[in-house]
């Protein structure tokens, strides 16, 4: 369970947040919507504990983020996390192998041995056996997610947070990562935030979308209610038509 | 007219705000740093893996720019001593000049060009494809897990790459003062080791060390705080180089100033 409120976040002059309230509720998926530059991502760092609002909370699990006084304390809260991030951010210098054991390696607290099998386990469930010695840049943008999700899994997270899944993917392996979200979803069970500006594709994976436009919540519902909205500015964005209450910069 | 005075004053004006708190950043990351080093566990695997990239693989260049450094010191030495007669001495001109000066310069500006932009390369596209992110959001330090062993082996290494380039220097001078200058071998050895003394090593050591200090500060910091992209990356890497270059020969300056007249006097 993540509550946002009343979260404000600019960088010098640009307001990139202004005032958002959201509610992420235990074992739904949330899709947070909206064009590129809207702030999605910076949102998912408020909630990751990276990047410090102005104004607002954020509370995981009834812990708030932003109040968090040290990085150990933010430490204890993320450590419900995983991430999976816009590019996956493999660690070049290391193997598929050591990129997936890495969370569970620095948290120190775990064998070798319990590392591998659980390494393994990933390893299978997402099919990534013919890459274990390879590095990153050896293997394409879609096997890096999937690595990148076996690795965000190796902590048994109870909230998994998505940036852009599918960007720099074809359609096809994009739809393949929609999948992998649904089965990770079946098999382990979490709590989601899933950032993207695919619509109406990420409607297959969101319990409830939310969309952003300048820095504040368009609309949030359900995908049934985007899809019947009379609000121009979801017709616009679910369309794709550059006419519209939408301005691109 | 007014306008652009105005637009003009806020610009200066912001450019001081980012000037200052750019610099206060700089030390608080130092600051950080520094802190890191002393928290436990060390990760000594880290460490040594940069021991290796920065020293190890440093140490062919260093040897070759030894070498010849040596060579055109003794060949410039025995010149300019000629002109008094006192060729004799061309071993002790070799040896001061590449242990007070030349060994600690010519290495950390080497070292600079080679390791230091490679680190704010690795971790300026570390920042910019947000593994930096993804390090904290696995509860990981960047500063403890990147920086440290950077910084700590920066400044273990620079004194050692030092020395080995000081000693290659001086083999480099023998060879040419001996051979193609045909000066005495025997003159040349004991004349440098009546010149040289503990104190000479000792501040060439120093100077390494705060090279070496600097080396790691800049090149670590120019990375972790790099802008979007890969304009980001390339601007980093040569701020970083650039910076790194002229506070060293900068300080180099006010080093000798401070250990030949106050400290070693
Ligand atoms: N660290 C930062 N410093 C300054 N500005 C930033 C920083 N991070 C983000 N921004 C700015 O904040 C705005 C929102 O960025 P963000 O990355 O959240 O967009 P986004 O909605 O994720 O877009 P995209 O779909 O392109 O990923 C952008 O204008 C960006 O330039
Ligand atoms: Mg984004």
């Amino acid at each position: 369970m993540i509550s946002v409120r009343d979260l404000h976040k600019r960088f010098g002059r640009q307001i990139v947040l202004d005032g958002i309230d959201l509610d992420i509720e235990e074992g739904k998926t949330t899709t947070v919507v909206g064009p590129s530059g809207v702030g999605k991502s910076v949102l998912l760092k408020i909630i990751m504990g990276i990047l410090k609002p102005e104004k607002g909370e954020v509370r995981i699990n009834g812990r708030s983020m932003t109040a968090a006084k040290s990085e150990s304390e933010k430490n204890e809260i993320r450590s419900s996390l995983g991430v999976l991030f816009q590019a996956a951010a493999l660690f070049d210098s290391l193997t598929v192998y050591d990129n997936i054991a890495f969370p569970l390696r620095e948290r120190g607290s775990h064998s070798e041995a319990e590392i591998r099998k659980k390494a393994l386990e990933m390893i299978e469930a997402l099919s990534l056996e013919p890459y274990v010695l390879k590095y990153p840049e050896e293997i394409s943008m879609g096997i890096r997610k999937r690595v990148g999700m076996a690795r965000a899994l190796m902590t048994n997270p109870s909230i998994l947070l998505f940036d852009e899944p599918n960007t720099g993917l074809d359609p096809l392996v994009g739809q393949e990562v929609y999948d992998l979200i649904k089965e990770t979803r079946a098999r382990w069970g979490f709590t989601g935030i899933v950032i993207s500006h695919e619509l109406p594709e990420v409607f297959q994976v969101s319990d409830k979308v939310v969309m952003l436009l300048n820095g504040k919540i368009e609309m949030q519902g359900t995908p049934e209610e985007f899809i019947s909205s009379d609000n121009p500015a979801v017709i616009q964005f679910l369309n794709g038509k550059i006419d519209g209450p939408i301005k691109i910069q | 007219m007014t306008a652009a005075i105005i637009s003009a004053t806020e610009k200066i004006g912001g450019l001081t705000i980012d000037i200052a708190s750019g610099f206060g950043r700089s030390w608080l990351f130092l600051f950080r740093t520094i802190v890191g080093i002393f928290k436990l566990p060390f990760r000594f695997g880290l460490f040594l893996q940069q021991m290796y990239q920065i020293g190890v693989n440093s140490t062919l260049v260093i040897a070759l720019i030894g070498v010849f450094t040596g060579a055109v010191l003794a060949v410039q030495g025995e010149y300019t001593l000629s002109k008094f007669g006192a060729t004799a001495f061309t071993g002790s001109a070799v040896a001061l000049s590449l242990i007070r000066e030349l060994g600690p310069v010519l290495t950390a500006l080497m070292v600079i060009g080679r390791a230091g932009s490679a680190i704010t390369a690795e971790i300026g596209i570390m920042r910019i494809t947000e593994q930096i992110d993804a390090l904290r959001s696995m509860a990981v330090d960047p500063i403890r897990y990147l920086m440290v062993p950077r910084f700590l082996a920066g400044i273990i290494a620079m004194p050692l790459l030092t020395s080995i380039f000081i000693v290659i220097g001086i083999a480099g001078g023998y060879l040419v003062a001996t051979t193609l200058l045909g000066l005495n071998p025997g003159t040349f050895m004991s004349e440098m080791i009546s010149a040289v003394d503990t104190v000479d090593v000792y501040s060439g050591l120093i100077k390494a060390l705060v090279f070496g200090f600097v080396f790691g500060w800049v090149s670590c910091y120019k990375g972790y705080t790099c802008g979007f992209g890969a304009v980001g990356v390339n601007k980093a890497t040569t701020q970083s180089v650039v910076t790194a270059s002229v506070a060293v020969l900068v300080l180099d300056y006010f080093l000798t100033t401070l250990l030949t007249k106050y400290i070693f006097q």
